[in-house]
């Protein structure tokens, strides 16, 4: 069984916010209205968020891609009251759209901020509803969603090469992000595999987690900046 | 069948007991006056009319609130906090009392039952109105999940409503056949009132059930309030993952249901001219109840903040300082003043612990607890640990319409059941004429040592005086 992650270098990352758009049009991702990006409703799978360097030096900003952690002990999913979200044997932490209630405790309890509450009904500019991708459904008013690493990738993966009776190549599943990064700042794969780039990568002196200490155990690695 | 026993009923029933000086408790239920039927016309008006904005929320989503990422709980949480902390008026505080054969409950248990039994359908409908997707909410029950405290609410807040439903229950079945015996047109009374007579068999079971749900009702009564905190402390987040929880909630939630009981109590005994049941020493009592609860409110508050204010853990200080002298200060210091500098100065002096200064001060109580409850949900979400930008949380008129109508139904209901049941309990007081007073002097004199001058005729006493 794969255990599926993400590593993400720093140093190589320009902060374009390429995975950011890829992932909006790969995941159907409202547009917010003016309105609602104002009062902080824009959701966002794949964020960027800057982390400001301390020192006298000019002040100095780190970006980072976050995306879902996907979590091996996901806060979000000991809380969900109805099993709406929870994670799979490969390691993706799910949501179930049409069981959830938008209680939104998972969004409260996650340490990462990376889930978000559908505070109306979905919409798009005109020319773009006809682009919605028919693999990823289209989230109601009153759910939760989330970073899903872009799981239906994996779904028709596992289907091609059932058809075609070979097994998964490790090259077979990359989330959007992963796929449309101009800098190859990030890869995708099994972190249980040795010989996977993320198991090598992850290996790296400079890779860190996000909140390594709270026991999240997240399975997206960072390389942070070299000297 | 049925017709038959009527008839016999009207028949063989004696004229009904003359209840003497108390008959005056039966008057709320035979007369209304045009107070009560304005009040509950304002209340009804108020309650019905702020659901519509419900019905507009439901349309919307929950966009209509002030609500955005991360803030994603406010007002509704609050209330649903705040409600279930009033709840514990009632039972807790009843059984407490009862089982401590404290003699000054008899006038004041049923009015406190009420009060749980009714806000708890607010507190319960605060966190429906706060699903995204209140047509799904019976999911808790079809795909429950035990390993979230949400669930663990659900169990302990219906289990919590039926012990307290019975438990109001079963104290009314005497008043209810007073009731059947005066008003034998209305069958409800009939029906509720389970064939009671009055006879010592039947006495004895109900004395024996009422002691048994004291019991039983004591244990849930903390519970539900301790996974209302651990919905919170179950988390990891800064300020809500604290260890203290549970039991700060439930001293909270019993700070907070004495102030709502004392309001209930100074209301009744108001507009139904009560004061010779609902007297200066019950106010007085529980006036100096709601002085050790503050005391221990602040002994709790105290503990929670220092501790964390020690650790100095980055995240957890950037709630506090938060709290302390950030954007939530002024709610913050208004519930200190409001929980303990008014309450403890108005309750600790004896000139002050009127009636007046019990009801001031546990108004003040309410309106410190709900803005603790609000200073415990809102800034710890409003500092992620991730530097994302936060806009803050202003709750809109969709928030407080809805607040004020679940206010306002809450008070209706109780109005309501005071107009069908008597607000305090005919037999207990009659009870507690006719048997405690021999009762309590028995008691009171089994505590002391015996007094040996009158058992030795004298000799003894003063040889132990020497």
């Amino acid at each position: 069984m794969s255990r599926w992650g993400m590593v993400i270098d720093i140093d190589k990352c320009t902060a374009c916010q390429a995975c950011v758009v890829a992932c909006k049009v790969e995941n159907n991702i409202r547009t917010p209205s003016e309105e609602d990006a104002l009062k902080n409703r824009t959701i966002s799978w794949m964020n960027l968020i800057s982390l400001h360097g301390e020192g006298s030096e000019q002040e100095r900003a780190t970006f980072l891609p976050r995306p879902c952690m996907h979590c091996d002990n996901p806060p979000c999913i000991k809380v969900c009251p109805v099993d709406a979200t929870n994670i799979s044997a490969e390691g993706i932490v799910r949501q179930v759209y049409p069981r959830c209630i938008g209680c939104r405790y998972c969004t409260n309890a996650c340490p990462y901020t990376v889930r978000y509450f559908n505070w109306s009904a979905p919409q798009w500019p005109e020319e773009a509803q006809q682009y919605l991708n028919p693999d990823v459904s289209v989230r109601p008013k009153g759910v939760v969603e989330k970073c899903t690493f872009c799981h239906h990738r994996l779904q028709k993966a596992k289907e091609k090469a059932r058809v075609e009776h070979r097994e998964l190549r490790q090259d077979d599943y990359v989330p959007a992000c992963v796929e449309i990064c101009p800098a190859n700042a990030m890869a995708f794969g099994d972190l249980d595999d040795p010989n996977s780039e993320v198991s090598q990568l992850a290996k790296n002196t400079r890779a860190f987690r996000l909140l390594e200490e709270l026991g999240t155990q997240p399975k997206v690695i960072y390389l942070k900046e070299g000297e | 069948m049925s017709a038959a026993t009527g008839l016999d009923r009207t028949a063989v029933m004696p004229a009904p007991t003359d209840l003497g000086p108390d008959e005056v408790l039966l008057r709320p239920i035979l007369k209304s006056g045009p107070g009560f039927y304005w009040l509950a016309a304002i209340l009804a008006a108020l309650g019905f009319g702020g659901l519509g904005a419900w019905v507009y929320q439901l349309y919307f989503g929950l966009g209509v609130t002030g609500l955005n990422w991360p803030v994603f709980w406010g007002v509704y949480i609050t209330n649903f906090v705040f409600f279930i902390g009033i709840s514990h008026a009632g039972t807790l505080i009843s059984a407490i009392l009862r089982l401590c054969h404290a003699e000054w409950r008899r006038p004041i248990t049923r009015a406190a039952e009420v009060i749980t039994v009714m806000v708890l359908f607010f507190g319960a409908g605060s966190v429906i109105v706060d699903l995204g997707r209140p047509d799904r909410a019976l999911n808790v029950i079809l795909h429950g999940q035990i390993r979230s405290p949400l669930i663990w609410d659900v169990v302990s807040i219906s289990t919590y409503l039926t012990g307290s439903v019975i438990y109001l229950f079963l104290p009314l079945i005497p008043d209810i056949a007073i009731l059947r015996d005066r008003l034998p047109h209305r069958r409800i009374y009939r029906w509720l009132a389970l064939g009671w007579q009055g006879t010592e068999r039947q006495k004895h079971i109900l004395e024996k059930a009422i002691a048994v749900m004291a019991v039983i009702i004591v244990p849930i009564a903390v519970s539900v309030h301790t996974v209302v905190s651990w919905v919170f402390a179950m988390t990891i987040q800064p300020m809500w993952h604290s260890t203290i929880f549970g039991p700060y909630f439930v001293v909270g939630a019993i700070f907070s249901g004495i102030a709502a009981l004392i309001v209930a109590m100074a209301l009744i005994r108001r507009f139904y001219h009560l004061e010779d049941y609902l007297k200066d020493v019950s106010f007085n009592n529980l006036g100096l109840l709601l002085l050790v609860m503050s005391l221990l409110w602040l002994y709790f508050t105290f503990a929670e903040y220092l501790t964390t204010y020690r650790g100095g853990e980055p995240i957890h200080m950037a709630v506090f300082y938060t709290k302390i002298s950030g954007s939530y200060a002024v709610p913050f210091w208004s519930m200190v003043v409001a929980c303990f500098v008014i309450p403890v100065a108005l309750l600790s002096n004896r000139k002050t612990r009127t009636v007046k200064g019990c009801v001031v001060a546990s108004l003040f109580v309410l309106v410190g607890m709900y803005l603790e409850r609000y200073t415990i949900v809102v800034p710890t979400l409003s500092k992620p640990r991730l530097p994302i930008e936060v806009i803050g949380y202003s709750p809109t008129w969709v928030e407080w319409s809805l607040t004020i109508s679940f206010f306002s139904l809450f008070i209706l209901l109780y109005l309501l059941f005071t107009k069908f049941f008597p607000i305090i309990s005919i037999w207990e007081i009659q009870e507690g004429r006719e048997k405690s007073i021999a009762e309590v002097t028995e008691r009171i004199q089994g505590y002391l040592p015996a007094n040996r001058f009158q058992e030795r005729g004298g000799e003894g006493a003063v040889t132990t005086a020497r």
